[in-house]
C-alpha cells in the first residue's frame, strides 16, 4: 500500500459524506412534496405524465396495492424489454444490423434489467442495436432504480405514519424519483463524462487505422480496426447515479470509451455510491432525526472503509507465487506494483481496489477491472460485500431497505436487552415484522447457497467453468451471490451464458429482488398501521454508536455464519493454498 | 407473606425434573419446539447411521457416530430438564395448593336467608348463583360474594399470610376466595365461579405452566429462532454437494459425512436459547409468585416490562396509610400550650390514627402526658358526617376539633368569631399539602393542628430510579389540587391526578394509552374495576373485591401496593433474559466454525488446518468437542435462566453495552476456551 492510494481513497471518502446532507435533504424534499427549484420546469411535466397515464397523486395506497403496482410495473418491464430483445433487427438505430438475442439471454437481460441487477451474459457492442442500448437498457436504467427508491420512501412512510393504512402512491414516487432526482444528477454526469472523452453518437461503428499494423492468426496484415460505439455517455451516467452497472460495452468500465481518465473513474465510483449514502439523511429527515440516518450511514461507511483497506492491502501485496518467480512488485512512481492482472494502468491497484469494494457494495456491479484476477483475499471481500445482502449502500433505495430489515433484526435483539419488548422508532417489532424479517434473512441461503449447491454438482453448472478446483467454485458462488443480490457484477471466467446459467441466474435475480422486496413492504404496511410509542430513558436508542457497531455485527454475523462454509472452501481455501505452496 | 424463596436445586424437584426430561422426549412434545425437534431428529438419524456402521454400511467411524448422537441425545434432554425444572418449581406451589382444594359439602340455601332451607350438596356441584351458608370452622366451598354476615376468614392458604382477615357483605371486602376458612361468625356467599375456573383452579393452571401459551415475544422470538434454524440447515445441506465438487477438485478425501453435517447443524442452531426458551418463560411466572403475585397470562409479564406510566395511588403507597399531627400553631393570644393540651383532651378517647397521633405530639412537643378521659369525668363526642367534629364535654368546657368549615359554624352559632389570623394559617397549611384541624373551647378558637401525609422512607429515591428506567409515575389522590401538588412535590413524583374520580381515572389511563404508552395500576375497590380493566398492566389486591380482581391482569397476594415496582422488574428481567441468552447463542456459533470446517474438510483440503485455532488435537476431537460444549452450555445456563438476568435501574444505553459485552462478546469468547477445554481432557482421557 502507499501513501498516495490511501489518501485517494481517504479523498473519495470524503467528497461522498459531504455530498451526503446536501442531496440528502434535497431527496427528502421531493419525497414530502415540499416546494423544489425545479418544480418550475419539471412541474408541469410531471403533472401532464400523472394526466397521461391517468394517476391521481393525492390518492395514495395501501401496502397490497402499492406491491401490486410495484409488481405490475416491474412486470410489464421484463414482457416489454424481452420482446424489445427479441425483435430489435426489425427495429431502426440498428446501424450495425444486431439481430433477434436468443429466448434465454433475452429473458435472463430482461429480468436483469427490470430488477436492477444488471447482470449481463452478453457483450453490449456485439448484441445490442443503438435502439435496445437506449429504449431498453437507459430506460431501464432508470425506473429500475426509481422503483427502489419508491419502495424505501414507502417503507420510511411506514416507519413515520401511525394508526394508518396508506403508505404513498408508487408512481408518484417512481415519477418523482426519476424525474427529480435521477435526470438533473444522471444529466450533470454526462455532461462531464463527455468532456472526459466518453463517446455520445447514434452512428456506426468507426474503421480506423492501426498506429502499429499487425498480423493476425493468418498471418495477414491488419491495418483497421473497427470501434464500436454509441451513446455511451448517457447510458454509463445512469448506469453509475441508479447502481446499474450494466455496461455499454462489454468491457464495463475498464473500456477507455467508457472510463477513460482517472477522474472519470472518480466521478462514477463516487455517482454510484452517492445516492444510497445520501438517502440516509433523507431517511433521518424523513423520520424527524437526522442521528437515526447517521448512524446508519457510520455503519455502512466504516464495513465500506475496512473492505476497500482490506481488498487494497490484499491486491498491492500481490502474488507470493510471483514472488517465488523474482518479479517486483513493488509500488514505485512509475510502477503501480501489486497484483495488476487484470487491472487497467491508468487505474492502478489503489483504485481499482476502490472501484471493486464501491461497486460490490453498492449493487451497481459495474467492473473497471477483472475480478476473476484479484488476489484471493481480494476476490473473498467483494464477494462477502455482496453477501451481506447488499446492506452496505447497497442498491438505490433497495440497500437501506435491505438495511433497515438488519436493523429490525438488531433492535429486536438488543431491544430485549434492555428489558422492553423491542421497538423502532416508536414501532412495537412484535411476532409480524419478525415472519417478514426473517423471511428476508433466509433469502440468502436459499438462492445462493441453493443455486451454488446445485450448479457444483450437475454437469451443466460445472461444464462452464474456466478455472478448476476451488477457484471455478469461487466463481460459480460469485455468480450467485451477485444475481441473487441485484449486484450484476461478473467474477468472470465463467461461461454464463448457457440456457443453465441464464433460466437459474433469472431466477435468482428475480427472488432476489421481490423476495427482499414484497416482505419490506409488507413489513411498512404493518408499521404504518400501529401506532407510535413516545421514546423515553428506558427506551434501546437507535441513534448511538452502540447501536451503529451493534448493526454492523449483526450484518456481518448473519452474512459470515451463512456463508463461512461455503467461503472457505473457495477464497479462503484459495487463499491458503497460494501462501502454502 | 414471603414464601421463603425455593432454593434453586430442590432435591425433590430435581429428580422429577429428570424424569420428565425423558417423558419429554415423545416427538408429539418435541415439536413445538421447532430447534430441540430438529436436534433430536439429528440425534436419531445419527443413531441410524451408527447401527448402520454397525452392519458396515457406515460413512464414519461408528464409535465417533455413536458418541456424536450421544451427545445430540444429551442436548435434548438437558433442554427438556431445563424445562423440567422450571415447571417442577411451579408443580411444587401447585401441589401445596391442591391440598387446599378439598372437596368440601356445602350448606347450599334455597334463599339468600339464613334461616332458609337448607340442603348439603358436595362443592364441585355448586353453580353460579347458588348461595351457601358458611359458619365458624368451616371451609368456604367456592369464590363468591357475601351477601350478608361478618366473619373472620383465614385466607393463608392462599396467601400465606396467618392473620385472619375480615370479610363482610358490601363494601370493598366481600369477596371470599374458595379453599379458606371462616374462623368466627358465619357468612352467606353468592357463588362466582363455577367449579374448574374459581380462583384456585386458575392459580394451580398458572404456577404448573399446564395452560401456558406462548406470549407476543416469545413468538416473535421463536420465529426468529426457527429462521436462524433453517439457515444452518440450508448451510449443512448444501455443504454436502460444496465438499462433493471439492472433493473431485482436491482429488484429495471424500465427501463430508452426514454424522459431521448433522453436528454442525445442531451446533449451529440457537440450541442455547431453544432449548432454554419455555425455561426462561415459565421461570418468570415462577419469579412472580414468589413475589406473591398470580399472573393471569404470561402476556401480562411481558406487558410489565413495557410499563411507562405507573398510576400509584397516593395513600398507602406513597405515603403511610393516615396523616399525623405535626405542628400545633395557635391563634393570637393563646398560648401554645393552652392550645396543646385542649388538642389532646379532646383527643384522648379518639382511636383514630389522626387523633392519636394528635396526643402523642401533645406529649413529645409540650411534655403532656395522656390522660384518663373516665378519669377526668369527661363524656367524648365522637365525629359524625354531619357535625364533621369531634370532642369531649368537661366540666363546663366544650373542646372541639374539625375541619375549618365545620368549626366555624359551630363557634359563630356560641357567638364567637374565627380569627383571620386562624383563617390565614388554615390556607397556608392546605396550600402546604397538609389538613388543617382547627381546635375551639366554646366559643374561643384556640389554634390549628397541623397534619400531615407522612411520605414513606425511601419513596422518592424508587421513583427516581423509575425514572432512570424510563418510567413515569403519577400519583393518584382524592385529595384536593393544592395538597396532591404539595405531596407530589415531596415525593417525586412526575404527575398527579387530584381529586381522583373512578372517571379520571379511566380517562387519564386511556389517554396516556392515546400517547402510545403502556399504563399499569394497582387497584382494590370496585370502582377501580374499569380503569383496572382498562390499564394494560392491572394489579388487583387480594384483599379487594372480587370485581376488581377479575378486571385486573394480575393478583397481588399480599395487597401491598409498592408490589407494582416489583413486578416492572420481574418484567424486564424476563424479557432481558431472552434477549441475553439470544444473542449469547448466537455469538457462540463463531468459534463453532473455527472448530468443525477446519476438521470436516481436514482430508480434502489440509490447508485449511490454518483455521483450525484452537489447535484440536484431531478432527474428530474437534467435532465431539464443540458437540459437547453446545449440550453443556445449556445445563450451565440453567441457573441463569431460572433466576434470570440482574435488572439494573439504569438508562437504556447503560443496560444495552453492559449486556452486550458481557452476552455478546462473552458468547464470542467463551466458546473457544470451553471447546479447548473439552478438546483437552478428550486427549487427556484418551477418548479419541
Amino acid at each position: 500500500m502507499t501513501t498516495n492510494g490511501i489518501i485517494q481513497i481517504a479523498l473519495y471518502m470524503a467528497v461522498l459524506l459531504a455530498l451526503v446532507k446536501p442531496l440528502g435533504a434535497y431527496m427528502a424534499r421531493v419525497y414530502q412534496g415540499q416546494p423544489i427549484r425545479l418544480d418550475r420546469v419539471l412541474g408541469p411535466l410531471e403533472r401532464l405524465i400523472y394526466r397521461g397515464c391517468r394517476v391521481k397523486p393525492e390518492q395514495e395506497m395501501d401496502w397490497k396495492v402499492y406491491t401490486l403496482s410495484m409488481l405490475a410495473f416491474s412486470i410489464l418491464g421484463i414482457v416489454s424489454l424481452y420482446a424489445l430483445l427479441r425483435v430489435q433487427g426489425m427495429l431502426p438505430l440498428n446501424p450495425q444490423g444486431m439481430g433477434a438475442v436468443p429466448p434465454d439471454l433475452a429473458f435472463n437481460t430482461a429480468v436483469s434489467f427490470t430488477t436492477n441487477t444488471n447482470w449481463q451474459n452478453y457483450s453490449g457492442e456485439t448484441t445490442l442495436s443503438h435502439l435496445t442500448q437506449m429504449v431498453g437498457m437507459t430506460v431501464h436504467n432508470f425506473v429500475s432504480a426509481a422503483t427502489g427508491m419508491a419502495i424505501l420512501v414507502a417503507f420510511i412512510r411506514g416507519l413515520v405514519r401511525h394508526n394508518a393504512r396508506a403508505i404513498g402512491n408508487f408512481w408518484v414516487d417512481l415519477t418523482r424519483s426519476v424525474l427529480y432526482i435521477l435526470l438533473p444528477l444522471s444529466l450533470i454526469l454526462a455532461m462531464v463524462l463527455v468532456t472526459q472523452g466518453v463517446v455520445q453518437t447514434l452512428g456506426p461503428y468507426k474503421s480506423v487505422a492501426l498506429l502499429q499494423p499487425t498480423k493476425d492468426a493468418n498471418g495477414q496484415m491488419v491495418t483497421q480496426q473497427v470501434l464500436a460505439m454509441g451513446p455511451v455517455a448517457s447510458q454509463v451516467a445512469i448506469k453509475h447515479v441508479g447502481t446499474n452497472g450494466g455496461g455499454f460495452f462489454n468491457a464495463n468500465a475498464a473500456h477507455p470509451f467508457e472510463n477513460p481518465t482517472p477522474l472519470t473513474d472518480l466521478l462514477l465510483i463516487l455517482a454510484e455510491t452517492l445516492i444510497p449514502a445520501a438517502l440516509t439523511y433523507t431517511f433521518g429527515k424523513m423520520v424527524g432525526d437526522t442521528r437515526q440516518g447517521w448512524t446508519i450511514l457510520a455503519a455502512m461507511m466504516v464495513v465500506l472503509a475496512i473492505f476497500a483497506l482490506a481488498t487494497y492491502a490484499a491486491e498491492s501485496a500481490g502474488n507470493p507465487r510471483l514472488v517465488a518467480l523474482g518479479v517486483d512488485q513493488a509500488g514505485s512512481n512509475i510502477n503501480p506494483g501489486g497484483n495488476m492482472e487484470g487491472k487497467e494502468v491508468r487505474f492502478g491497484v489503489a483504485r481499482s481496489s476502490l472501484f471493486a469494494v464501491g461497486t460490490t457494495a453498492t449493487s451497481t456491479g459495474a467492473v473497471d477491472s477483472m475480478h476473476d484476477s484479484y488476489t484471493p483475499l481480494g476476490g473473498l471481500s467483494i464477494l462477502i460485500l455482496m453477501q451481506f445482502s447488499e446492506t452496505i449502500l447497497g442498491g438505490v433505495g433497495s440497500g437501506l431497505y435491505g438495511m433497515l430489515i438488519f436493523v429490525i433484526v438488531a433492535v429486536f435483539l438488543a431491544g430485549l436487552m434492555v428489558g422492553r419488548t423491542p421497538e423502532y422508532l416508536g414501532k412495537k417489532i412484535e411476532a409480524y415484522e419478525m415472519k417478514m424479517a426473517s423471511l428476508i434473512v433466509l433469502l440468502m441461503p436459499l438462492i445462493v447457497l441453493g443455486l451454488t449447491a446445485v450448479a457444483v454438482v450437475t454437469k451443466a453448472g460445472v461444464s462452464s467453468i474456466a478455472n478448476p478446483g476451488a477457484h471455478g467454485f469461487s466463481e460459480i458462488l460469485y455468480a450467485y451471490t451477485s444475481q441473487g443480490n441485484n449486484n450484476g457484477s461478473a467474477f468472470a471466467g465463467l461461461n454464463g451464458n448457457t440456457t443453465f446459467y441464464n433460466v437459474t441466474g433469472a431466477l435468482a435475480m428475480l427472488v432476489g429482488r421481490f423476495w427482499l422486496a414484497i416482505p419490506a413492504l409488507a413489513i411498512a404496511g404493518s408499521l404504518a398501521a400501529k401506532k407510535t410509542v413516545p421514546a423515553g430513558p428506558g427506551t434501546l436508542p437507535t441513534n448511538t454508536p452502540l447501536f451503529a457497531g451493534l448493526l454492523v455485527a449483526v450484518v456481518v454475523i448473519v452474512g459470515a455464519l451463512t456463508f463461512f462454509p461455503a467461503l472457505a472452501l473457495g477464497p479462503i481455501v484459495e487463499h491458503l493454498m497460494m501462501g502454502s505452496m | 407473606m414471603t414464601t421463603k424463596a425455593r432454593p434453586l436445586f430442590d432435591a425433590a424437584i430435581l429428580k422429577r425434573a429428570i424424569l420428565d426430561a425423558m417423558v419429554k422426549l415423545d416427538p408429539r412434545y418435541m415439536v413445538r419446539n421447532p430447534v430441540m425437534f430438529m436436534v433430536e431428529v439429528g440425534a436419531a438419524l445419527t443413531l441410524y447411521l451408527f447401527v448402520a456402521a454397525l452392519l458396515g454400511k457406515g460413512e464414519a467411524p461408528a464409535g465417533f457416530t455413536l458418541a456424536i448422537s450421544l451427545w445430540l441425545w444429551f442436548t435434548v434432554l438437558f433442554a427438556n430438564f431445563a424445562e423440567a425444572m422450571a415447571e417442577g418449581r411451579g408443580k411444587a406451589q401447585a401441589e401445596t395448593l391442591r391440598k387446599t382444594r378439598r372437596d368440601v359439602n356445602a350448606r347450599q340455601l334455597s334463599a339468600p336467608r339464613r334461616d332458609a332451607k337448607s340442603q348439603m350438596v358436595p362443592a364441585s356441584q355448586l353453580r353460579k348463583g347458588h348461595v351457601i351458608l358458611v359458619e365458624a370452622g368451616e371451609f368456604i366451598p367456592g369464590d363468591g360474594e357475601v351477601i350478608e354476615g361478618v366473619a373472620s376468614v383465614d385466607e393463608s392458604a392462599i396467601t400465606g399470610e396467618s392473620a385472619p382477615v375480615i370479610r363482610e357483605s358490601g363494601g370493598d371486602r366481600s369477596a371470599v376466595t374458595g379453599g379458606t376458612r371462616v374462623l368466627s361468625d358465619w357468612l352467606i356467599v353468592r357463588i362466582t365461579a363455577d367449579p374448574g375456573e374459581s380462583f384456585l383452579d386458575r392459580m394451580i393452571s398458572m404456577v404448573e405452566g399446564a395452560k401456558r401459551q406462548k406470549t407476543p415475544n416469545e413468538i416473535a422470538l421463536s420465529i426468529l429462532l426457527a429462521a436462524l434454524t433453517i439457515i444452518f440447515l440450508m448451510v449443512c445441506v448444501t455443504l454436502l454437494p460444496f465438499s462433493i465438487y471439492s472433493a473431485n477438485a482436491s482429488g484429495l478425501g471424500r465427501p463430508v459425512s452426514v454424522t459431521v453435517l448433522v453436528a454442525l447443524l445442531v451446533c449451529l442452531a440457537p440450541t442455547t436459547i431453544g432449548g432454554l426458551l419455555s425455561a426462561i418463560g415459565i421461570a418468570g411466572m415462577d419469579r412472580l409468585i414468589q413475589a406473591n403475585v398470580i399472573a393471569m397470562s404470561g402476556r401480562a409479564v411481558e406487558a410489565a416490562g413495557d410499563v411507562d406510566v405507573l398510576l400509584l395511588d397516593k395513600t398507602g403507597t406513597i405515603t403511610l396509610g393516615n396523616r399525623q399531627a405535626t405542628e400545633f400553631i395557635p391563634a393570637g393570644n393563646v398560648a401554645v400550650e393552652a392550645l396543646a393540651d385542649a388538642a389532646q383532651l379532646a383527643s384522648l378517647a379518639d382511636e383514630t390514627p389522626e387523633g392519636r397521633s394528635i396526643v402523642i405530639l401533645a406529649k413529645e412537643k409540650h411534655g403532656l402526658r395522656g390522660r384518663d378521659v373516665r378519669a377526668l369525668g369527661a363524656t367524648f363526642v365522637p365525629f359524625t358526617a354531619q357535625t364533621r367534629m369531634s370532642g369531649v364535654n368537661l366540666d363546663h368546657r366544650e373542646i372541639r376539633k374539625g375541619a375549618a368549615e365545620a368549626i366555624q359554624c359551630y363557634v359563630r352559632a356560641k357567638g364567637g368569631e374565627f380569627p383571620e389570623s386562624v383563617q390565614r394559617q388554615v390556607q397556608e397549611i392546605s396550600r402546604q399539602g397538609g389538613t388543617p384541624l382547627v381546635v375551639a373551647d366554646g366559643a374561643k378558637v384556640l389554634g390549628v393542628i397541623r397534619l400531615k401525609d407522612i411520605v414513606k422512607g425511601g419513596i422518592k429515591e424508587r421513583f427516581a430510579e423509575l425514572r432512570t428506567m424510563g418510567i413515569r409515575t403519577v400519583m393518584v389522590t382524592g385529595d384536593n389540587p393544592l395538597t396532591a401538588a404539595a405531596i407530589a412535590a415531596e415525593a417525586g413524583v412526575d404527575d398527579f391526578l387530584a381529586e381522583a374520580t373512578p372517571e379520571a381515572k379511566l380517562e387519564l389511563i386511556r389517554k396516556y394509552q392515546a400517547g402510545g404508552r403502556l399504563v399499569a395500576m394497582t387497584g382494590d375497590g370496585t370502582n377501580d374495576a374499569p380503569a383496572l380493566a382498562q390499564a394494560d398492566v392491572a394489579v388487583a389486591m387480594n384483599t379487594g373485591t372480587q370485581a376488581a380482581k377479575e378486571a385486573g391482569n394480575m393478583v397481588d397476594l399480599d395487597s401491598s401496593p409498592t408490589k407494582l415496582i416489583q413486578i416492572v422488574e420481574i418484567g424486564k428481567q424476563l424479557l432481558m433474559t431472552r434477549g441475553a441468552l439470544t444473542t449469547f447463542s448466537i455469538s457462540n456459533d463463531i468459534a463453532k466454525y473455527f472448530a468443525v470446517i477446519p476438521a470436516a474438510f481436514a482430508a480434502t483440503y489440509p490447508a485449511l488446518g490454518a483455521l483450525n485455532i484452537m489447535r484440536l488435537a484431531t478432527p474428530a476431537s474437534a467435532i465431539l468437542s464443540a458437540v459437547i460444549f453446545n449440550a453443556l452450555i445449556i445445563i450451565a445456563l440453567i441457573p441463569l435462566a431460572l433466576r434470570g438476568v440482574r435488572y439494573r435501574a439504569v438508562p437504556a444505553a447503560q443496560l444495552l453495552r453492559r449486556n452486550i459485552l458481557i452476552y455478546g462478546l462473552g458468547g464470542l469468547i467463551v466458546p473457544f476456551i470451553g471447546i479447548k477445554i473439552i478438546d483437552l481432557l478428550l486427549v487427556a482421557m484418551h477418548l479419541t
